[in-house]
């Protein structure tokens, strides 16, 4: 290792660096794009090699939510405590055409779209999208995460 | 007993009750009178009818048009591997039409959601509330008039995104 024996680079950078290849992700799956889901998760694809491996089933644990299926009125009140209950800073992930915009659902029943009950960093659209999409989506929030502000615990608050 | 053989034999037991015959690729569709739903259901679950299954419970909204819902009953019997479908007709102002609950466990069930989606009352049901929607939802959905973008959200929207 002789030339490269120390690194310089900014504290928020490396910050940003850790955090877009460590996503703890909670799927919050309620209807057919989950099977895109797995294929995604599965090996053949394999988000692991992205640094979103880890699923945790906890909100409390995660970090990156992925919102995958179709949100009924129904439902919305809990996927609003579960994106609560996710610790900060964290991400939220549009997964699919229902959660994007209601889909093609356009009656009482339906949320159209779930940016109008938590706020959403990234849109995958598709019904469902191919894993492809999902990782591509994966990798423009991993790019949104590095350039973001870095919020932690000693950061200077403006 | 053959097809035409049953038909007869729901005429001869059936009397008056029944209003109307139809086909439907090849199985028996019956039209009845709305007040005597419980006792056509209550002959049929008995031999030799012996509709032992109902497979579906659900209802259609002619009210624009005709003023009726109609209420349509599917029933199936294992023991002579035949299936026969039921109408009745009730009034769009009132919808009502006695519970068939106490025949098959199931139509608790599928009564509370034709209550639900149509607001058909189900005389006789022994916990007649909505089964899908929420607590809270107001009118039931399925009706041809119910305003198709009328949603009732539980949580505050953000608009406009």
């Amino acid at each position: 290792m002789s030339g490269f024996d120390f690194l310089a680079t900014r504290f928020e950078t490396a910050l940003g660096w850790g955090r877009k290849f460590s996503l703890f992700h909670y799927p919050f799956i309620t209807a057919c794009c989950g099977m895109e889901y797995m294929s995604t998760a599965c090996a053949h694809f394999d988000i692991d090699r992205f640094g979103a491996g880890l699923t945790r089933f906890s909100p409390r644990q995660a970090d990156l939510l992925l919102v995958v299926g179709t949100i009924s009125h129904k439902l919305a009140p809990v996927l609003r405590t579960v994106y609560d209950q996710m610790l900060e800073p964290k991400w939220v992930i549009a997964f699919g055409a229902c959660t994007v915009s209601g889909g093609i659902y356009r009656n009482y029943a339906v949320v159209q779209g779930i940016d109008r009950i938590v706020p959403v960093d990234v849109y995958i659209p598709g019904c469902p999208p191919r894993p492809e999409m999902v990782l591509d989506g994966l990798l423009k929030l991993q790019d949104k995460i590095q350039h973001q502000k870095q919020d932690w615990r000693w950061a200077r608050k403006a | 007993m053959g097809p035409e053989g049953l038909i007869d034999a729901l005429r001869a037991r059936l009397g008056e009750a029944v209003e109307g015959v139809a086909d439907s690729f090849g199985d028996p569709v019956l039209l009845i009178r709305p007040q005597d739903v419980r006792a056509v259901m209550s002959a049929l679950r008995e031999a030799p009818f012996d509709y032992a299954i109902l497979l579906d419970l659900t209802c259609v909204d002619f009210a624009a048009a005709e003023g009726r819902f109609e209420l349509v009953y599917h029933l199936y019997s294992l023991s002579r591997n035949v299936r026969l479908r039921l109408k009745a007709s009730v009034p769009a102002e009132r919808p009502s039409v006695e519970t068939v609950a106490g025949l098959w466990k199931n139509a608790e069930w599928l009564e509370r959601e034709a209550f639900d989606m149509f607001g058909v009352r189900f005389e006789g049901h022994p916990y007649l509330r909505r089964i899908l929607t929420y607590e809270g939802f107001e009118g039931h959905p399925l009706r041809k008039s119910y305003p198709w973008r009328l949603e009732q959200p539980r949580v505050p929207l953000k608009d406009g995104s």
